[in-house]
């Protein structure tokens, strides 16, 4: 088909009409009001929250524990700890295991071995699961199963570490690859071996990356509630866990989730405040990467 | 360093191999570590798989795989005979409030990519993109309270006057949308800006308007890539569990009215796992059938995904 | 700044990083411990764990009598479930937890179950309730009579509105919500009301085991029913209207005097909480129960349910002693 005969330059041959003219205005009119309805459902969404959950938000709402029969008196201090402990928990899983296996896919790997791309396509996989199914692995094998660790917060953990492992892989692969080559060779042409070279030439420069990516994945995690559900982290918990394999937790998911299935206005107050923490946690956490990435950002 | 000797001109290379020296034996072992390490990300994978497989063929040893994948009743949790396992309504559930979902986020999830990627000015860009991703990044549990406090009863009960359950699937699904919006919109935005700007300029070089540039040229270059943000979005849809259980309600129908209770998959799974019921019994091994059909759709999904991204890399190498 | 400092000053940083996630994780591993201390801060020295669950019709009676326990015994930790009655003795005889909640009597097959894991264990009525059946305010239904709740509710049933039931009544669709074969509420109503084995109508029926989406989804729809017990009804009587029975008596509302004085039938019936023989040799666990007992009437009113009558409380009393 030659130049002339195609769609553009038939149109180009029929000349602008009027008709034309207006659908070039209306066409990147209609596109703004996409964004504009996205950008509102994003308002609307907080205000809504806003308003339901400011007047709930206290000291007391912070340090104070659930209760089902006394609403005014509640508050989320157990959901709070057993959020950070499972972050805390997570983080120390996915930081080592999640850069040893960047690390390992990026300089040591060799792409033409079959379990090696094994690897690569499972991580993808892993990445589109639902969250739901690593809840049921987190039952079968962590809460249940060979290590029958109880609905307790190491094994919710787990379970969400499992879950945005594949984050912190993926991040970190692309971080320790925009390290440029020729740092690599300096470094092994200096005498260091590939793992001196890594630790102390690739690694610090794709630090921050490598933050960003945990920063990610932890965001990612503290929002999770299907996992948390099918482990068994409680809801109304008067008591924080003593401990990280004996006890039974809760989280700021949960407690929310049980809050707003409460039809009494009093609990969806309590809901509204509690998703304001969460929502304020997140914005500490995605504070925290912007500023790495800004700060930090190598240019090589 | 130890000094190596050089050779002498046009004589092949010494054999620079030094043996196994204490430096090499811990090169290998870190390197054994990094590999067990990446071995996790298997046994993830494998552990999906046994802990469905198990118990789903433990499920299927009292529930004929007939009835559960070609009945059209779901009642576990009803008493007696009144039981059933067809599978389907749950299924025909899960596709439907994809489809709502994703009859809200692909007009305005394109619309939205296309306007950054072809008509945004840097600025503009700055300001949308964080909005985007701070769309991405709210949790599924503060959409579903969304949904229930107040897309439901202000805006279908009071503006718009529907006459809904208050459980309805309008209400999830649009909720659904809005979680999905932002991955339609970014992966779009991606493929879009993929395309070689040398397209763009031959077609404005023929006279084109910018509308039929953008529509009749970008948009269909781009169009494995975004279809692969699309089947990324179904399949992130299709795997929700927090919005349906908290909006969407508890019933399992074959139903298509928008204004009544459905449940999918996910939510079925959540719900009756909530319950704690007795380890072995066929009501708790519903979870693992359930699953496994989800795990098995998400995976088809994400197959088909790869497929066309890889098509899409391949035209512009 | 040279490539040595900044490689230093980023090292620097992320430690700060690292220390402000690990000070979080301590402040949450410190707070870790503390337990819910009410006002009163009494010199109770038992300590444990006891674990609670089953009905969730007992369950509020049990979160505030666990609340008002722990009120004087900071140290002892208690969890409470709403799995269902049938769930929850499932839990029960396993060992998994210390005291069952349960809205309707254990049946044989259970203790059964419990005998063979080696767990006793005896009946101590705790409250009374009214199972209540409920509409949403816009279909305000005064009275229905036994028989005209197995139309609507019976496992043959297909009455697609009110009106079809009782001419009287608006012709709205009717939307159901009820519990699941889990709840001990719906193993009473089926077999006090409909008089059927565990069956109750599948159209248009939306189970749960969590009450309080009952009472989301029938106060929401214009056309919901639904049963629960009467305290999930006082909780959210703002939303709710409670359909009077007639028992072939005359039509009567579900009350706390109707409840104790029997007049609400077929509906009207008391709840249990099983503690198992094992666990009262804990003295936290036997003193919690006494407390329990002792304070009834005020836990039961915190809770909005229907309290024991005094005489029903020296009864319970004795049963416990008797375990």
């Amino acid at each position: 088909m030659s130049v002339a005969e195609t769609p553009v330059a038939r149109a180009v041959v029929r000349g602008a009409s009027t008709g034309a003219r207006v659908r070039e205005i209306i066409f990147p009119a209609a596109l703004i009001m996409c964004i504009a309805f996205a950008m509102l459902t994003l308002v609307v969404l907080l205000v809504d929250v806003a308003i339901d959950g400011i007047p709930v938000l206290s000291a007391e709402f912070i340090t104070g524990f659930p209760s089902q029969i006394f609403p005014e008196s509640s508050g989320i201090q157990s959901a709070l700890v057993g959020t950070l402990l499972l972050m805390a928990v997570c983080a120390v899983f996915i930081v080592p295991v999640g850069t040893a296996t960047a690390v390992y896919l990026e300089e040591y790997a060799d792409r033409n071995r079959w379990w090696n791309r094994l690897i690569e396509v499972n991580i993808q996989n892993l990445a589109a699961v639902p969250s739901i199914v690593y809840g049921i692995l987190g039952l079968a094998f962590l809460v249940r199963g060979p290590l029958e660790l109880g609905r307790v917060v190491l094994a919710g953990a787990l379970t969400l570490g499992l879950l945005v492992l594949p984050v912190v892989i993926i991040v970190g692969r692309e971080a320790i690859r925009a390290v440029p080559s020729s740092i690599r060779e300096a470094s092994m042409a200096l005498g260091a071996t590939q793992w001196q070279t890594i630790w102390k030439q690739v690694l610090p420069g794709a630090l921050p990356g490598i933050a960003t990516g945990v920063i990610l994945a932890l965001s990612r995690a503290i929002g999770e509630t299907a996992p948390l559900i099918v482990v068994g982290a409680a809801a109304f918990a008067r008591f924080n866990p003593n401990d990280l394999t004996n006890d039974p937790f809760s989280a700021l998911p949960i407690q929310i989730l049980a809050w707003v299935q409460d039809p009494q206005d009093e609990f969806r107050a309590l809901a509204a405040g509690a998703i304001l923490v969460l929502l304020f946690l997140l914005i500490l956490m995605n504070t925290g990467a912007i500023y790495l990435r800004n700060r930090f950002e190598q240019k090589w | 360093m130890e000094a190596s000797s050089t050779a002498a001109a046009g004589s092949p290379p010494p054999n620079l191999s030094r043996g196994r020296t204490p430096r090499s034996v811990g090169e290998s072992i870190i390197k054994g570590l990094l590999f067990v390490a990446a071995l996790i990300s298997i046994a993830t994978t494998i552990g999906i798989v046994v802990s469905l497989a198990a118990e789903t063929i433990e499920f299927f040893s009292q529930v004929s795989i007939f009835e559960y994948l070609l009945g059209t009743k779901w009642t576990p949790l009803a008493g007696g005979d009144q039981k059933s396992f067809g599978v389907l309504p749950l299924i025909s559930g899960t596709l439907y409030l994809t489809g709502l979902g994703l009859v809200v986020a692909i007009p305005l999830g394109l619309g939205s990519a296309i306007y950054l990627a072809e008509y945004a000015s840097p600025r503009a860009r700055r300001v949308i993109k964080p909005v985007l991703e701070l769309l991405a990044g709210i949790p599924t549990i503060v959409l579903g309270y969304f949904a229930l406090t107040f897309i439901t009863p202000v805006v279908l009960q009071g503006i718009l006057g529907i006459e809904v359950n208050i459980f309805n699937a309008l209400s999830a699904g649009l909720a659904l949308g809005v979680l999905i919006l932002p991955v339609v919109a970014t992966l779009a935005d991606d493929a879009l800006r993929s395309v070689p700007s040398s397209l763009r300029e031959g077609a404005f070089g023929l006279g084109a308007s910018k509308r039929q540039v953008v529509l009749r040229v970008v948009f269909p270059a781009a169009l494995s890539g975004i279809v692969a943000g699309l089947v990324l979005a179904a399949s992130r849809a299709i795997g929700e569990t927090v919005i349906v259980l908290v909006a969407g309600g508890a019933s399992a129908t074959l139903g298509i009215d928008p204004r009544e209770s459905f449940q999918n998959m996910a939510a079925f799974i959540a719900q009756t796992a909530r319950g704690d019921i007795a380890a072995q019994s066929v009501e708790f091994l519903t979870i693992f059938a359930v699953g496994t059909t989800l795990f098995v759709m998400t995976l088809i999904l994400n197959a088909i995904s790869i497929r066309f991204v890889r098509r899409f890399q391949q035209v512009y190498e | 700044m040279d490539k040595q400092q900044k490689e230093h000053f980023v090292k620097s940083k992320m430690w700060l990083f690292l220390g402000l996630a690990s000070s979080l994780a301590l402040v949450g591993a410190a707070c870790g411990g503390q337990q819910g201390s009410g006002g009163g801060g009494g010199g109770g020295n038992l300590s444990g764990t006891i674990q609670i669950d089953g009905s969730s019709t007992v369950q509020p009676f049990a979160q505030a009598a666990a609340e008002l326990f722990q009120e004087e015994n900071p140290e002892v930790r208690i969890t409470v479930g709403g799995a269902g009655t049938g769930d929850g003795f499932e839990r029960f005889c396993k060992g998994e937890t210390e005291i069952s909640d349960a809205s309707r009597p254990i049946e044989p097959e259970e203790e059964e179950i419990c005998k063979k894991e080696n767990i006793e264990t005896e009946q101590v009525p705790v409250a009374n309730d009214g199972l209540a059946v409920v509409t949403s305010k816009e279909t305000m239904i005064d009275c229905l009579t036994v028989d005209q709740v197995k139309e609507l509710f019976g496992p043959d049933a297909t009455a697609k509105t009110f009106k079809e039931v009782d001419p009287k009544l608006p012709a709205t669709p009717a939307t159901f919500f009820t519990p699941g074969e889990e709840s001990g509420t719906f193993d009473f109503f089926t077999e006090e009301l409909l008089e059927t084995d565990a069956e109750q109508r599948t159209k248009d029926v939306q189970t749960s085991a969590d009450d309080n989406q009952l009472v989301t989804g029938i106060s929401g729809t214009p056309g919901g029913i639904g049963y629960f017990g009467y305290s999930f009804f006082t909780e959210n009587e703002d939303k709710l209207n409670a359909v009077a029975i007639d028992g072939g008596e005359g039509c009567v509302r579900p009350s706390p005097e109707t409840v104790q004085n029997g007049s609400y039938k077929p509906l009207g019936r008391q709840i249990f909480m099983y503690p198992s023989k094992k666990a009262l040799q804990r003295p936290e666990v036997k003193e919690f129960m006494n407390f329990t007992l002792e304070n009834a009437p005020r836990i039961a009113e915190a809770a909005k349910i229907i309290p024991l009558t005094s005489q029903q409380v020296s009864e319970s009393q004795k049963a416990l002693q008797g375990s």
